[in-house]
């Protein structure tokens, strides 16, 4: 079991995909020579020299519509988009083109690429570079979505993504690139869809993912001094979500408060809420809450992005909404 | 005015020459057909024909090799069909039936062969440029040999996909190869009221050779295409501009009022097939044989729409099925 960090355990896994198949290429703004913005793909230009490793321009959408084309010829491509917020130039190429290749040509390919795309707040980096967009590409059919929260899915998810055989979108947020952690000798490998119990509780639910996972955390110490049991599911995967582990623990707790940074309205938390509703209403002790940001841009300054972004102590007023 | 002697122009063969007069026929036909199926209500949707620019469709595919790969446009229907796709597979899929190439999904905008290395036509102008960049990119990195072509329509110049795709091209001597088809129409505007630079002018920019030919004249641009295909295999981008002309509507149904009645008539003496057929007269070809030509490929594209029309009607499980490789479709 060795120290890492969360940055450093994605380029691991960068390392070893390309290392075990050299149809794996990584393309992306300032990647090879910098080694990217955050440092993600450190050392592979080095070892996997400049026609696996391109050091792109500011060109988006040709980068992204590029990796299709790549994916239909034979390569694997991951993408590094250098903010989440820059995927909107590459809208097309993944929403037009990637998600929808093996359905339009009636399964006479798919479409093995992985777009990485560093998501959200907490680098009071403003307005346009902070936002946690994934609930838009989770609902275009044909793409999967992934978030890893701690070092090891850091690992375990980005290996998943690019063994996949359809896009894959890999959302990392921002803050967590620092986090050190466990990264054991041997990962178990992760399978896209599949969410994990976090902490094991009794009276609630908290269904998060992403760096919201360490708020909940938080939130469930500090309930567990004030005598309730929160059980904490990590969602690892949100395009397929792992519903049976949602509603299974809901059976069990009754209650469930949905806990993500991005904004609550027409969020994953929405899409998780009605589906407990539909599926799980007899289980249900209290109606479903989201804890999410409120519907306005991500302010930059410190006052006000602190604000901004979901707190523990939301977390806990919302649990104690459905012990009410 | 008589056209030079063949040695004079081009060093295009006449068994070459037949083959790809057959080709264009091979896409006058369908595309005849097919305006007729659209007319009649047996495809719905949106169809746009490529009636008037076969050449450019026999020109360029007709310089490829199998390990090379190709991305079109709406009006994509010539490339697919003369990059060699199965009359059966292509009338299945258009008319929305089970045994279509792509299972009824893709209809005229996204039809595809991957056994041919047709990476689709595309519903959204300029796409097909970033996919061929990308699939010249695979080329390179897999050292297949091969190269990517991509199709395109002036509509397209003003695309910032393209300008980014030249860029990237250029700076790693990628082997693409890009075609416009330059018809003088931007969906139901003329181009030049929406492009203020040339295509001449953008490959200078970023330093790709560029060249501009009749494409209606298929002997000229195979000859072309031959020269753009040897030079995007080893030595990087190359831009081939093919002159045409559109001679339906943007789609069918498209009543083209914004077209002025002198350019319509004059399309006639720009048609590639009527001018390859002078030709293969021209230089001794048999009007017999010609003929023959024509009537094989009008009784192949009948029995393809027999076959479509017979064939069942595609399954919605099994669509459901292909949203993703292994079935996990929420």
């Amino acid at each position: 079991m060795a120290d890492s960090r969360y940055v450093r355990a994605i380029n691991s896994a960068l390392a070893d995909a390309m290392a075990a198949d050299p149809s794996v290429i990584v393309m992306g703004e300032d990647i090879a020579e910098a080694g990217g913005s955050f440092k993600a793909t450190r050392g592979l230009l080095e070892k996997f020299g400049p026609e696996r490793v391109r050091d792109t321009p500011i060109s988006e959408l040709g980068i992204t519509g590029a990796a299709v084309g790549a994916a239909l010829t034979g390569l694997k491509p991951v993408v590094e988009i250098m903010f989440m917020d820059f995927v909107t130039l590459a809208m097309d190429a993944i929403v037009n083109q990637a998600a929808k290749v093996r359905f339009m040509f009636g399964g006479q390919a798919s479409v093995p690429m992985v777009v990485r795309l560093p998501h959200g707040g907490g680098l009071n980096a403003g307005p346009q570079h902070s936002q946690c967009l994934e609930a838009w590409f989770a609902h275009v059919p044909g793409l999967k979505v992934v978030c890893p929260a701690t070092v090891a899915d850091a690992y375990a998810l980005t290996l998943a993504a690019i063994a996949d055989p359809d896009p894959v979108i890999v959302v990392e947020n921002k803050a967590l690139y620092g986090m050190a952690g466990d990264l054991p000798d041997i990962v178990a490998p992760a399978r896209i869809g599949e969410a994990r119990i976090a902490r094991e509780g009794r009276d609630v639910t908290l269904v998060t993912y992403g760096a919201s996972l360490f708020t909940c955390e938080k939130a469930a110490a500090a309930l567990e001094g004030q005598g309730v049991s929160a059980e904490i599911v990590d969602l690892r995967s949100l395009q397929p979500w792992d519903k049976a582990a949602v509603l299974g623990s809901v059976s069990r707790t009754h209650r469930a408060v949905v806990v993500h940074e991005a904004v609550r309205a027409f969020g994953v938390g929405a899409e998780i809420a009605a589906t407990i509703s539909e599926e799980g209403f007899d289980d249900l002790d209290a109606p479903v809450m989201r804890v999410g940001a409120p519907f306005m841009p991500v302010p930059f300054a410190r006052s006000l992005e602190s604000r901004y972004i979901p707190d523990a102590a939301a977390v806990i007023d919302a649990v104690r909404k459905t012990l009410a | 005015m008589p056209l030079p002697p063949r040695e004079a122009r081009t060093n295009v063969d006449v068994e070459r020459l037949k083959r790809l007069h057959a080709t264009m026929l091979r896409v006058r036909a369908s595309e005849a057909a097919l305006a007729k199926l659209f007319a009649d209500g047996e495809i719905p949707g949106f169809i746009h024909l490529s009636l008037g620019q076969e050449a450019v469709a026999a020109g360029v595919c007709g310089a490829l090799d199998a390990r090379d790969t190709l991305a079109t446009t709406h009006r994509g229907h010539g490339h697919v069909i003369a990059r060699g796709m199965d009359l059966d597979d292509f009338f299945k899929e258009l008319m929305g039936r089970a045994g279509g190439k792509c299972g009824g999904r893709s209809g005229s905008m996204h039809v595809a062969d991957m056994s041919l290395g047709i990476l689709g036509a595309n519903g959204i102008v300029g796409a097909s440029v970033p996919l061929a960049l990308g699939s010249a990119i695979a080329h390179q990195t897999r050292k297949t040999g091969g190269l990517a072509v991509a199709f395109f329509g002036d509509g397209a110049m003003a695309e910032g996909g393209l300008h980014e795709a030249l860029n990237m091209a250029a700076l790693w001597k990628l082997p693409l190869l890009l075609v416009c088809e330059n018809n003088g129409w931007s969906e139901f505007s003329p181009t030049e009221r929406q492009f203020r630079g040339t295509l001449e002018g953008l490959a200078k920019a970023f330093g790709i050779t560029h060249r501009r030919v009749d494409g209606n004249d298929v002997e000229a641009t195979v000859a072309a295409a031959d020269e753009a295909v040897a030079h995007a295999r080893t030595a990087g981008p190359y831009i081939l501009e093919c002159m045409t002309a559109r001679v339906r509507g943007h789609y069918e149904g498209d009543a083209q009022k914004y077209r002025d009645s002198a350019e319509l008539q004059g399309l006639g003496a720009k048609d590639p097939i009527a001018r390859c057929a002078g030709r293969l007269s021209d230089i001794g070809v048999d009007e017999t044989e010609l003929d023959e030509m024509a009537s094989s490929v009008e009784a192949a594209v009948v029995a393809a729409v027999g076959a479509a029309r017979a064939d069942a009607l595609p399954d919605f499980d099994a669509a459901f099925a292909d949203v993703y490789t292994r079935g996990e479709a929420r």
